[in-house]
């Protein structure tokens, strides 16, 4: 090394170890990586430091490579690098100030920079430190957490130096959690503990666990209270969570029973193949993905109106060309319609294929709602949950303030007078079908993206569905949508411990009984419609 | 005898003619002529018969009750497979020491369960009397009670149709887990005898093909009887007129729980037939599309007449075992099709047809097209 070089490292190293004030000099970057590759185990801590406190933009990309035994010097230059690929006998190497690739070096031109687990410890708590002093208020959230369970001596003194500049609350406190921790865990210290007590975080629960299960008394107490009001809050978060869960199952059959409630409930048309007017409708989404590839959520948005239309249309076909020879003959209707659904399902077995699709869930539609360390809410059953209360609002609307609600509720209480009043019976029955059906198709567009697009999708919904409807009162929408939901939070209620399948025949049982007690369901219609 | 009343009518004379000489014919076929003969019937195609003996027998108790009592069950398939299911536990004990694992007592996949003890319902099932008092009493006692709390709260109609098919489908999802100790998804199989004969050999096979045909015969008399009866008169009044005929002072739902509770049992018998035949019975016997194709059946060949839906069930399912053999793709379209043009064009069936053409009525007044219960 020459002796310019020299002088320049002993200068810089005397400016940055004991401040580390200065160390944004124009040079210091490259100094301080010089200053590693020298520095004696014993000094490599202050200036693994210094390096993450500089605020290069590149600084961590050092850090992490000299954690994974890539951070090199070439002999000859002095200059370091990050080995890119190491594999063979030439490596390829960046240059670690500018990034810049700069190809294959022999490798025996290259001097490792050592390090061993000691370091790596450092570094973990460093490199969680760093992101500490980040602009952005997501970053910093995010190293925050991350340092949960990762504080020890080395950046103890650091975090609890930035809990004080730290100008957000929330992240104030749970950098507070953070060296709480520590100190319940390495100290002992039994006055943090309420610190944790609020957390919800495992790791918080981890400590306070090892706490409780300590030699020291003084420790113990405190930290059985608060392990036991989290515990409470656990216990409130997943009753949430479950409650979510059910909610998002009932807006599922919601959705799929809504349509059946016009067909068979508000019209008395049984339709057995409901359910595949409903895998219609997630056909139709699929179908729209292949067209508008790359562009989920637009295609989806706009498989709403076509879901809606294919599913609407079949609808008719199935009414026109069947159910209106059949009309006052329930049973036949049900075999009849029967037979029009395993023709459907067979169609979309030959047509496009046997097998499952998926459909691409839209970026805005997947990740979560993060509420707390223990609760999380899925985004795509929010928006169908939404979408469910959406459609079920709009429905309410037609039937209750358009004219065809009106033409429609007059058809069905008394169709000889209704047609004495000018208004088009078939016509009516036509488009009431088709709204239903359509509806149907809606649910479709919803399910696609929550389970697998095929052939039997329909299938699996069409029992839950008349249980639903049958269950809320045949004829009564508000009925399905309380049914729906009821039905859903009770399955998810029952499911932690009968399981999946048993659940789901402990509500069939449920309903068949119930129906035995009330067999107009639960909102069981009263006055003219109940005579129709 | 009341059951033997029915072998004064004509119609019931020549439906047990010409069932007992099918059984004949194929019997001679069978056993006279050697095998490569042109007309030799093969131990394939007696075992095929009989299964569609076993179907026709299935239609018959389905019959009963939609045709003379008006109630579209949904789920007979349920007590088609419980008596299929008792008589699959009784050939699964009389494996014994001869299974994959060997285990005397235990079988096969609960030793592969890890089941230490055979659980108490499997109890008795080793005495083929048991076993087969059991083909009767498990659907006829859950028939008892799901028709007791439906008929009670008069669910009729859609609902009841609908309900039913829950039943089934629950049922389904109940034997499809493996804890039930009915063998999960792969059900019971791998039976070796029955009352001490191998299953395996012609002869048997033949057997249990005459024995499904004297069922087929003793289930259309027993249903006969009953639809001449004053209590089937009584039943097609509830069929047509429910109300009315319980306000004429008779208890709608006794003969409503009577019927059906007869009508489980004789599809546990066809399913206890079936399941030697076929040698397997596992949980998709129990699902809803089952059910439905059995209304298909009766529908095809006639309601409220019984010899249409042993015509019915046969013309079925021997379409359907040419079907899937050319190409299966086509069977489904071809049963939904069915559905839609029998419902549509054909609503008495074949057996209206038959009536039609010889314009004279036997002793059926009730086959009229208006007879469902109201909603």
């Amino acid at each position: 090394m020459s002796i310019s070089r020299w002088l320049t490292f002993l200068l810089i190293a005397l400016l940055t170890v004991p401040g580390m004030t200065s160390a944004q000099e124009e040079r210091a970057p490259e100094a301080l990586l010089e200053q590693l590759a020298e520095a004696s185990p014993r000094d490599t801590e202050t200036v693994i430091k210094a390096i993450a406190t500089s605020g290069h933009e590149r600084a961590r990309n050092w850090l992490d490579a000299y954690g994974n035994n890539r951070l090199s010097q070439v002999k000859d230059t002095g200059q370091i690098v990050i080995v890119l690929n190491n594999r063979g006998r030439d490596w390829e190497v960046a240059d670690a100030i500018t990034g810049e690739n700069l190809g294959e070096t022999s490798r025996r031109d290259l001097d490792r920079i050592a390090v061993n687990n000691a370091i790596r410890r450092q570094l973990e708590g460093v490199m969680a430190m760093m992101n500490l002093y980040a602009n952005d208020l997501e970053v910093r959230e995010a190293a925050a957490l991350d340092l949960m369970g990762k504080v020890d001596d080395a950046v103890v003194e650091d975090v609890t130096a930035r809990i004080e500049e730290e100008p957000d609350a929330d992240i104030r406190s749970r950098l507070e959690q953070a060296v709480a921790i520590y100190q319940v865990e390495e100290q002992g210290s039994a006055e943090v503990i309420n610190v944790l007590a609020g957390s919800l975080h495992p790791r918080a629960r981890a400590a306070l666990n090892n706490a409780v299960a300590s030699e020291d008394p003084a420790l113990r107490a405190p930290a059985e209270k608060a392990l036991g009001s989290i515990e409470q809050k656990l216990k409130m978060n997943k009753a949430a969570e479950t409650l979510y869960f059910g909610l998002s199952l009932g807006s599922v059959l919601v959705l799929a029973a809504i349509g059946l409630a016009i067909t068979f409930g508000v019209m008395g048309v049984i339709n057995m193949a409901h359910g595949e007017l409903i895998m219609l409708g997630a056909y139709t989404t699929w179908g729209m993905q292949q067209l508008l590839p790359g562009q989920p959520g637009l295609a989806l948005i706009l498989s709403i109106p076509a879901g809606f239309l294919v599913a609407a249309l079949a609808g008719i076909a199935i009414e026109r060309s069947v159910i209106q020879f059949l009309k006052g003959r329930p049973l036949e209707t049900l075999l009849a319609t029967f037979g029009i659904s395993l023709i459907l399902q067979q169609l979309v077995r030959t047509v496009i294929s046997p097998q499952n699709r998926t459909v691409v869930s839209p970026e805005w539609m997947s990740g979560s709602l993060v509420i707390n360390d223990a609760l999380s809410l899925t985004l795509n059953r929010m928006y169908v949950l939404g979408f469910a209360l959406v459609v079920f609002a709009t429905l309410m609307l037609i039937m209750r303030r358009t004219r065809l609600g009106l033409e429609v509720r007059a058809v069905t209480q008394n169709r000889a007078m209704a047609r004495s009043m000018g208004i088009r019976a078939t016509r009516v029955d036509i488009m009431t079908f088709a709204l239903g059906s359509g509806v149907a198709g809606l649910a479709g567009v919803a399910l696609s993206q929550l389970t697998n697009v095929g052939p039997n999708l329909g299938q699996n919904y069409i029992i839950d569905s008349f249980m639903v409807v049958v269950f809320g009162g045949v004829g009564n929408l508000w009925g399905t949508l309380v049914a729906g939901l009821t039905l859903g939070t009770i399955n998810q209620l029952l499911e932690p411990w009968a399981g999946a399948v048993l659940a789901k025949i402990i509500v069939l049982v449920f309903i068949i009984l119930f129906i035995q007690k009330r067999p107009k369901g639960l909102f069981p219609q009263k006055g003219r419609a109940a005579e129709a | 005898m009341w059951l033997t009343r029915p072998l004064q009518e004509r119609s019931t004379q020549l439906f047990l003619g010409i069932l007992f000489m099918a059984l004949l014919v194929v019997s001679v076929l069978h056993v006279a002529l050697p095998e490569g003969h042109a007309l030799h019937v093969s131990a394939y195609t007696v075992t095929l018969l009989g299964k569609y003996l076993c179907y026709a027998l299935l239609a018959v108790a389905v019959d009963l009750v939609w045709g003379y009592l008006g109630i579209l069950s949904l789920g007979h398939g349920a007590f088609f497979a419980l008596g299929g299911y008792a008589m699959g536990m009784y050939l699964m004990r009389q494996i014994g020491d001869r299974g994959t694992y060997g285990d005397p007592v235990l079988p096969d996949f609960m030793v592969f369960l890890n089941w230490q003890e055979l659980p108490w319902y499997w109890y008795g099932f080793d005495m083929a009397w048991f076993a087969f008092a059991m083909v009767l009493l498990v659907p006829g006692a859950l028939a008892l009670v799901f028709g007791w709390l439906a008929f009670r709260s008069r669910v009729t109609g859609v609902y009841l149709s609908i309900i039913t098919q829950a039943l089934t489908f629950a049922l389904m999802l109940a034997f499809f887990r493996n804890e039930m100790g009915f063998g999960g998804n792969n059900g019971l199989t791998d039976f070796r005898d029955i009352l001490g004969f191998n299953l395996r050999t012609d002869e048997v096979r033949l057997g249990l093909f005459i024995a499904t045909g004297i069922a087929l015969a003793l289930g259309y008399l027993v249903c006969r009887a009953i639809v001449t009866s004053k209590l089937g008169r009584v039943s097609v009044a509830c069929r047509d007129a429910e109300a009315r005929t319980r306000f004429l002072g008779y208890r709608v739902e006794r003969v409503q729980l009577f019927v059906f509770v007869v009508s489980a049992m004789l599809a546990g018998v066809a399913g206890a037939l079936y399941v030697p035949q076929v040698g397997i019975i596992n949980p998709s016997e129990f699902s809803p599309l089952f059910s439905i194709e059995i209304v298909v059946w009766v529908a095809l060949g006639g309601r409220a007449t019984l010899y249409g839906a042993v015509i019915g069930a046969i013309l079925v399912n021997y379409a359907k075992t040419v079907f899937t053999g050319v190409m299966p793709d086509a069977w489904l379209f071809a049963l939904g099709a069915l559905f839609v043009l029998v419902t549509v064009f054909l609503p008495q069936g074949i057996a209206g047809l038959l009536k039609r053409r010889r314009k004279r009525n036997d002793d059926t007044p009730e086959t009229s097209s208006t007879a469902e219960a109201t909603a």
